[in-house]
């Protein structure tokens, strides 16, 4: 048990806000289908701070370059569902756009991108 | 709205994302060397995402001792290699815990292949990735990682214990070195560009081709 003195400050402390407080409750979106590997970048962050609450207003700075989703949420230290249901408010507010990983089409190999692939590896 | 009517190519004077992401995964056992090997070959330093897992664990999950906790946290590393200004490749290593199948299932969907990094002292910690990765059917190869520089099993033995089908590559690496981990990511994106030149040819049959014979 902890000693009553002990005090938690900053980090130590927890998160203020508890992650789903954020997303008001909601712990799924499929409202774009955003995944680890979908990039997203801002529109005018600063602009748009401004209009937002400080957790979205972190959330655009946090993707002001694009980065993949799964970059924003280590970068701002949210858990992914978070993240998702966050970003998908901001892209239905036209705040941020976003463009889906490349997916595989069944039986029609994608070996253009493959063969791409393969090239930038092999430059490392 | 940004519907840009004149260009459809792009909003003018808006952010635009010239880039498609692609991601590879790497897989197995607790402590195999998966985020060791993601460092060699990132160009950032690897980073850390979290999951929350809020489920109701249903008897499949083994948490003695802990029953009562509702909420579990999950942390996947990932790094990322820019090919070119057009293609970014992640590459994930997947939780090492088996019960994080829902997480396996977002990182699957669209990876171009899977890594699968095998320490011969406990071989059994990547089996549930290759069942995983048959039954999905996404292309994977096997890389042995030599702690140590020491290697007892030569990769026959190793391709017998592990029961993978003979087209799967089977190479020993050393997760720390990049040349190594470089060339085992050349060998999966040519066994994965085989693999798809193999489905185009015979669509749908090859699903099932590899029952035990």
């Amino acid at each position: 048990m902890a000693s009553r003195d002990e005090v938690w400050f900053d980090d130590a402390a927890g998160p203020l806000v508890r992650p789903y407080a954020l997303t008001r409750g909601r712990t799924r979106d499929n409202r774009y289908g955003l995944d680890l590997v979908t990039l997203v970048v801002s529109v005018q962050p600063e602009v748009h701070e401004r209009v937002v609450e400080p957790e979205y207003a972190d959330l655009l700075w946090g993707c002001e370059h694009p980065l993949s989703v799964a970059e924003v949420a280590a970068k701002t230290n949210l858990p992914l569902c978070v993240v998702k249901v966050m970003l998908a408010d901001l892209i239905e507010r036209n705040y941020v756009i976003y463009r889906t990983g490349w997916r595989p089409v069944r039986n029609t190999p994608d070996m253009d991108t493959m063969q791409k692939v393969l090239d930038g590896i092999r430059k490392l | 709205m940004v519907s840009a009517s004149s260009n459809p190519s792009r909003p003018v004077a808006g952010p635009a994302i010239d880039a498609v992401a692609v991601k590879v995964l790497i897989s197995g056992g607790f402590g195999v060397g998966k985020t060791t090997l993601v460092s060699a070959l990132s160009e950032i330093v690897p980073l850390r995402t979290e999951e929350l897992i809020t489920e109701l664990s249903d008897g499949v999950d083994d948490v003695s001792g802990i029953e009562d906790k509702s909420t579990t946290t999950v942390a996947m590393d990932f790094g990322r290699i820019t090919i070119n200004p057009e293609l970014v490749l992640y590459l994930f290593g997947t939780p090492g815990q088996d019960r994080f199948w829902f997480m396996w299932d977002e990182l699957a969907r669209g990876a171009l292949g899977a890594v699968v990094l095998v320490d011969t002292r406990r071989l059994d910690a990547c089996f549930a990735a290759i069942d995983y990765f048959e039954r999905r059917e996404l292309p994977f190869i096997v890389g042995v990682n030599c702690f140590d520089g020491a290697q007892p099993y030569d990769v026959d033995e190793i391709r017998a214990a592990l029961d993978v089908d003979s087209f799967i590559p089977v190479t020993l690496c050393d997760a720390r070195e990049r040349a190594s981990t470089k060339e085992l990511l050349v060998k999966l994106m040519e066994h994965v560009m085989n693999t798809a030149r193999l489905a185009e040819s015979v669509p749908a049959q090859q699903a099932r081709s590899s029952a035990p014979t």
